[in-house]
């Protein structure tokens, strides 16, 4: 290898394409972690369809995952340079996001008649034009892989499992890296089976030697740029196991038990699964009958004193819009962590979206305001499930924590803290036998009430769904009603004044202002930074608190003349931005697709907004 | 090992401890009031500690009696009382969660909550107030209603075959299933106190009238007159003998359960059932919940099995796991598996 040209690059975007089952994600995270593991920063993508197997080699069943690396990376990458299709479908559907001049890698075994039949290719796909515009290698990852088994004496279902190996083993070779890790990997994974660690072992490395061997390869392997990152020690972290840890960093900070309280559903599933782990952590995670269960068991658990948590999806935080005014109205301490997914109803189950934001600002009957906040990338879920922790148990409200499938699903580099480091949590205990406890009592600073455990002598009482008064009883009187409202708001409203204030990017007097919110800061911190560095006066803005809204939002966005809301999702945060800030002319950019953000649309239209 | 999770207290409640200050707003003449009463003299007989009491409840007339109990409450929202429940006792095992619900808010539209409860054999005191219709909305038939009668959404009489509390109970695998009358408060706080005493799920139906919706429905039964003859107070270990001179009995006839006078058609007492309410297999019990009709309804404890309880198992995985797990605190969790230091 001594004597290949290395090209240096900053970044580089890979895409593994195969059909569901050809273990692609695994594919995709074995390279992630390798190179996480040599120094790159990453940002990782899974796209896959909601049927666990569809029929076999069809498009319906491509299961993809995009791997961004290198120096400072923000998000999983608009197109990839190097695409690997292990069957005619995943080629089909997936040459879309290979970069004009990408390194396309297919499974060549696989061209057959039948195999593009299935696809749907009536012509050889390799066409002229194509083979000008790519650089094609036809690996035949299937033969190669069925004779390493035949030597092996390993059966037949077992070696064709293994095909995605080889495919890693080019890309290893293309990206100048060792296979160190990933053999630890697999030694690990398969301990007790060392025949199929042998197998993966040789597949892996018969990849790697295959492309050592292919002359056109030697002009394309690249050495990707170590990223420049704060000192401390580092992993790689998936949005939702980042989510289950920051509630799990919460529960022992503040001291109360942890509780989830949860029904499966697509793409927030990976939250039960990981804190089902943990009950060596106190972890009570329950596995509610429906997603109304799985909330109801929170509130009940959030009564008896511990930090409970739900985590749903679209239509699942639907089912749980009755039980939420409840939580409201019971004022009690409450996470629902919401990965968002593509709506309305069964929706695009496994695709990204920002769509449940109205849902979660308005979602229930009667005046029922509560605390939203968004994480903004896979990491960060980690810090945002805390503070969503922190808000409910020290002021007393539901919090609805908005994360979606492409933070939850994605993974990327954690700077992993010191707990000792996270700010402290003091959920509002009441004093046991206290005479002046009432269940709505509030703090003047606050204006929440105080936690009265069961169990806590000298503190009976009785919450519930029905309007009550401040001591407790309940109340059908106007004026009590009306001054419950507000109370329940103003609690609310005045979280605001224990928050951060809102940070802009970029000129003060730039030409525009890019607002953007939740999961979508990767592709537009990077869109405003190219623009920037072209020399566009683009200033950006992201909103993780989206209720209440940091004190100095309006201050903020009346600076500038020129306002674009940026959102997967057909406008619902700017039109909450514009019931509240009327005198703030924004227009909108919007993208329904299932899809997250490219910088380059992103870019696109704040040109064009420029020159307008 | 079976363990118990709620202190107990040596002091000696009265009634009236668990009396709450609040006025009581159900109907003159509802069978609510008689099911309080009973409830308030089962807590003092129980030695639970009065601070560990929870009582939840859904909606509808009955879910209001958390407001009448002196204890820590939850007036919930419709149908969801079982799954408010169960996080309660899930996050403080210690305490002695007790659920009140009707009919409809049980069975309707809590009814998968309900039959899920039982399956797991949560340690929920569970109590239903049966009388057959939703009285809080005025007078729509329940999911318990009696087949073709006349309520204000059935004019023309309802075509739902209704539930049997029981049958539900035993289809989903439940390990304690009494009855009781709400016009026999002493049954009601024994059968209530049984249930308290019953480490997992435990349901109580207490059959009650609704005074100005469906008045009398259960008066076929209740009536002074006939009630010694219509029903039958089962007792564990006792030949099931009932009516007002005593000489009736339950028989098993080969094929169905059946009525039978003692001394008539050379029946003896060794004819006459003998009832075991810790029968594991659940079919003599769901043949004793379903009587009705020529047979007299069955009341007191029907079936009382050991099974451990959902709280049980609980404790014992997080125990094991606080005690043997990888993790003993949230840094070592975050430092777990690969990591590097830049």
């Amino acid at each position: 290898m001594s004597q290949n040209q290395i090209v240096n690059k900053e970044d580089l975007v890979v895409r593994f394409a195969g059909d569901s089952g050809d273990g692609m994600q695994l594919s995709g995270t074995l390279f992630s972690d390798a190179s996480a593991l040599t120094g790159n920063d990453i940002a990782t993508f899974p796209d896959y369809p909601a049927e666990i197997r569809a029929p076999h080699n069809t498009i319906a069943g491509v299961s993809g995952y995009q791997v961004h690396v290198g120096k400072s990376i923000y998000s999983s990458g608009d197109k990839c340079d190097i695409l690997v299709a292990m069957n005619p479908a995943s080629f089909k559907s997936n040459l879309k996001w290979a970069k004009k001049g990408a390194t396309v890698i297919v499974d060549i075994d696989t061209f057959t008649a039948e195999g593009l039949e299935k696809a749907g290719y009536t012509t050889d796909p390799f066409t002229e034009e194509f083979e000008r515009d790519y650089t094609i290698i036809k690996a035949p990852i299937t033969s190669f892989t069925a004779r390493i088994g035949e030597e092996q004496g390993i059966d037949k279902k077992t070696t064709e499992k293994s095909r995605n190996m080889f495919a890693l083993g080019i890309i290893f070779f293309m990206t100048n890296k060792s296979l160190d890790q990933t053999f630890a990997y697999l030694e690990r994974k398969f301990a007790k089976k060392p025949e199929v660690v042998k197998l993966n072992k040789a597949v892996l490395t018969e990849g790697y030697e295959y492309a050592d061997k292919l002359e056109v390869i030697h002009s394309h392997i690249v050495s990707i740029a170590q990223a420049e990152m704060p000192k401390g020690r580092y992993r790689n972290i998936t949005g939702n196991v980042a989510t289950a840890w920051g509630l799990l960093a919460a529960s022992e900070k503040s001291g109360r038990r942890l509780f989830l309280g949860s029904y499966p559903i697509t793409p927030a599933t990976d939250v039960m699964v990981e804190l089902a782990k943990h009950k060596s952590l106190g972890a009570r995670v329950f596995q509610a009958e429906d997603e109304i269960a799985g909330i109801c068991s929170a509130i009940g658990a959030s009564f008896a004193g511990a930090l409970a948590c739900t985590s749903t999806s679209g239509p699942g935080l639907s089912l749980k819009s009755e039980a939420l005014g409840l939580a409201v109205m019971t004022e009690l301490p409450l996470v629902v962590v919401d990965v968002q997914r593509g709506g309305p109803s069964t929706g695009l189950p496994t695709k990204t979206e920002q769509s449940d934001l109205a849902q979660a600002l308005y979602g229930r009957n009667g005046e029922a305001p509560l605390v939203v906040v968004a994480a903004s990338s896979s990491a960060n879920c980690f810090y945002w499930a805390f503070e969503a922790a922190r808000i409910a148990l020290e002021h007393m409200t539901p919090v609805i924590l908005l994360t979606d499938g492409y933070l939850g699903n994605g993974s990327q580099l954690f700077r992993i803290p010191k707990m000792s480091d996270l700010p402290e949590i003091k959920p509002r205990l009441a004093t046991p036998n206290d005479p002046e406890y009432r269940p709505f009592r509030r703090d003047a600073e606050k204006f929440a009430r105080q936690w009265a455990l069961p169990g806590m002598e000298g503190l009976r009482h009785r919450v519930g769904g029905l309007e009550k008064c401040p001591d407790g009883p309940l109340s059908t009187d106007p004026e009590n009603h009306a001054l419950m409202c507000h109370n329940r708001q103003e609690k609310v409203d005045r979280v605001a004044n224990y928050i951060p204030e809102q940070e802009v990017q970029g000129a003060a007097d730039a030409d525009l202002l890019v607002v953007g919110w939740g999961g979508t800061s990767g592709a537009l911190t990077l869109a405003v930074e190219e623009m920037n560095k072209e020399g566009k006066k683009v200033a950006y803005t992201h909103f993780n608190y989206i209720c209440p809204l940091p004190k100095n939002t309006g201050d903020l966005l009346r600076r500038y003349k020129k306002i674009v809301v940026c959102e997967l999702n057909n406008g619902q945060f700017a039109g909450y931005l514009r019931t509240q800030f009327p005198e703030c002319p924004m227009t909108q950019y919007n993208k329904i697709m299932g899809l997250p953000f490219e910088v380059g649309e992103l870019k696109a239209e704040f040109n064009r907004l420029l020159e307008k | 090992m079976e363990k118990h999770f709620v202190p107990k207290t040596d002091v000696e409640y009265t009634k009236q401890d668990f009396t709450s200050d609040q006025m009581v707003k159900w109907c003159p003449g509802c069978g609510d009031h008689a099911i309080l009463a009973a409830l308030l003299n089962a807590f003092p007989k129980l030695h639970d500690k009065k601070e560990n009491i929870c009582m939840v409840s859904g909606i509808g007339c009955s879910s209001r009696i958390p407001y009448y109990v002196d204890t820590y409450g939850f007036h919930s929202i419709h149908g969801r009382a079982c799954a408010i429940a169960t996080g309660v006792k899930l996050a403080n095992p210690a305490l002695s969660v007790w659920v009140n619900m009707g009919d409809g808010d049980s069975m309707a539209i809590g009814g998968n909550h309900l039959i899920h409860a039982i399956r797991r054999n949560q340690d929920l005191n569970i109590t239903i107030f049966n009388n057959e219709i939703y009285g809080l909305t005025k007078g729509q038939y329940s999911p318990t209603t009696k087949f073709g009668q006349v309520t204000k959404t059935s004019p023309y009489g309802t075509i739902d075959y209704p539930f049997n509390p029981g049958e539900l109970v035993m289809g989903a695998q439940g390990t304690f299933f009494a009855r009781s009358l709400d016009v026999v408060p002493p049954l009601t706080t024994e059968v209530m106190t049984r249930a308290a005493e019953h480490d997992g799920c435990s349901v109580v139906e207490v059959l009650q009238n609704c005074v100005i919706f469906n008045d009398k429905t259960h008066q076929a039964i209740t009536d002074r007159a006939v009630r010694d003859d219509r029903t039958i107070v089962l007792e564990h270990g006792k030949p099931m003998i009932f009516g007002k001179d005593k000489n009736k009995g339950i028989r098993f006839n080969g094929r169905q359960l059946e009525a039978v006078v003692i001394g008539e058609n050379g029946i003896t007492i060794d004819d006459i059932l003998v009832h075991h309410e810790d029968t594991e297999d659940c079919g003599i019990h769901m043949m004793l919940a379903r009587m009705g009709g020529d047979l007299p309804v069955a009341l007191g404890v029907i079936r009382n099995v050991k099974k451990e309880s959902y709280t049980q198992l609980y404790e014992e995985q997080m125990e094991q796991q606080m005690a043997n797990g990888k993790y003993r605190c949230m840094d070592d969790l975050l430092n777990s598996g690969d990591t590097w230091e830049v």
